[in-house]
């Protein structure tokens, strides 16, 4: 590269069969590398996913120590190995093995993205038990505030969701107020400044309870008999 | 004292202290802005940030070194992108296995590390031209260089924002935190607060140099 007239020929001094090798060979490194890589954290991260789901199912459903994992589809409930269309379900027990709640997912439109959380159902009472936030993008300091104020989570200890006398949705659909205005056990009070996200809690867990509650009171006993490890022995 | 763009660098630590003061990725080159302003609202995801990044551009500047004399100059750039590529992969498996939390806070930008440009600047205008020892230090400097950009933004939007560090509340009680700091605008607000710092730094050394001269040459 002594002289200026060199450089255009650089391109044909180098073969085009040196270019495919020199990539092919970075290419197969690189695969490799990933390979090794994904099968050694595979395990790991599987293990990651059931802990974190397992902390969420345990903390929506108080006093729980045990979980099986069912799939609630059209026609009602399944066992957790099935293919079958549907959404899984978390079914909880304590250390007895009894039956004492039920975590479900759910979601709804907030304020700038869909809202998601796990909430558990209790099916004794006919009531919702507790809920946690798995995703969201509220604003933070306003919307945000669904995850973890107090006063709001407290709408969630008991919220009232009891079927109607036909047994095919709920009594009283669940939704949110303004701030203060709460009255029934199934009314959410808003967070003040946050109402558009307190909505979309209130919509997503009333969405799912329409749908999921006549199909799980009706399939209830066969939850009841768990199939994980710890029966009444 | 200037560094001619083809010349085989000495090791020195200069190397390594470049990429921290004179050279700052962010605060003087002004680059791979866009994790810069979006991870930046806590202490914990700028370090983890800065950590990744750092991980992806020591291993790839380190690789480009390493077989620079055999990649072709046609298809460097595409060479480059694969390397990189891979080792942005590998990180986001290993964040996934270290902790699920931190890997949604940090969401697609793990993925974007890809894209920033400190990397692949450090690939073409460095390490495809030095020997390996001083590529991996100065490297390791840039990344190191970027980890504090990085964490001079998220601990000063952490503490305003959210009235705590790493987590732990450090404010008196009665702090109101300032919301904006930890939403987008709060990130340019920062960075706009700390090239100023930076500019004026710089400003202050150039009027220096000429007294310092004039007083030496009265001497």
């Amino acid at each position: 590269m002594s002289d200026a007239a060199s450089t255009p020929n650089l391109a044909n001094n180098t073969p085009a069969f040196r270019m495919v090798r020199t990539l092919g060979a970075i290419a197969m490194l690189s695969g490799l590398l990933v390979v090794l890589v994904f099968q050694y954290t595979k395990p790991i991260i599987a293990e990651n996913q059931r802990v974190a789901i397992e902390q969420a199912v345990f903390q929506v459903v108080p006093g729980a120590s045990s979980r099986s994992d069912w799939i609630l589809g059209a026609d009602g409930l399944a066992s957790g190995g099935s293919h079958i269309a549907g959404q899984t379900v978390y079914a909880a027990y304590d250390e007895r093995g009894a039956l004492i709640g039920i975590a479900l997912a759910a979601g709804a439109q907030g304020y700038q993205d869909v809202v998601k959380l796990l909430y558990g159902y209790d099916p004794d009472c006919q009531c919702v038990r507790g809920i946690k936030i798995l995703k969201m993008t509220e604003t933070p300091g306003l919307g945000d505030k669904i995850a973890f104020d107090p006063a709001f989570l407290a709408n969630f200890e008991a919220l009232d969701a009891r079927l109607n006398a036909a047994g095919d949705a709920l009594a009283n659909p669940i939704h949110a107020v303004k701030h203060g205005k709460k009255q029934d056990a199934w009314q959410v009070d808003a967070i003040s400044g946050a109402t558009i996200s307190s909505v979309a809690v209130a919509n997503a867990i009333n969405r799912s309870l329409q749908h999921a509650a006549p199909l799980l009171q009706r399939d209830l006993t066969r939850l009841k008999a768990p199939t994980t490890t710890g029966g009444d022995d | 004292m200037a560094r001619l763009p083809n010349q085989t660098e000495q090791l020195s630590l200069d190397t390594f202290v470049r990429g921290l003061w004179e050279e700052n990725p962010v605060f003087v080159m002004l680059l791979g802005m866009c994790p810069v302003l979006a991870v930046t609202n806590s202490t914990m995801n700028a370090i983890a940030m800065g950590l990744a990044t750092t991980f992806v551009l020591v291993a790839s500047s380190t690789l480009v070194s390493l077989i620079r004399k055999l990649i072709p100059k046609q298809v460097r750039i595409a060479s480059y992108i694969v390397i990189i590529a891979t080792f942005v992969t590998v990180v986001d498996y290993a964040i996934q296995a270290i902790s699920l939390e931190l890997y949604n806070a940090l969401g697609a930008f793990i993925q974007l590390i890809v894209a920033n440009c400190v990397i692949l600047g450090r690939a073409e205008a460095y390490a495809s031209k030095q020997r390996l020892h001083t590529t991996l230090v100065n490297s390791l400097g840039m990344g190191a260089g970027f980890t504090l950009a990085l964490l001079s933004l998220g601990t000063v939007r952490e503490l305003l924002g959210s009235g705590t560090l790493l987590g732990y509340p450090v404010m008196p009680e009665n702090f109101e935190p300032w919301v904006v700091m930890i939403l987008p605008p709060g990130g340019f607000f920062v960075l706009g607060v700390w090239l100023l710092l930076f500019a004026w730094l710089k400003q202050r050394r150039e009027r220096r140099l000429p007294q310092q001269e004039a007083a030496s040459h009265a001497s």
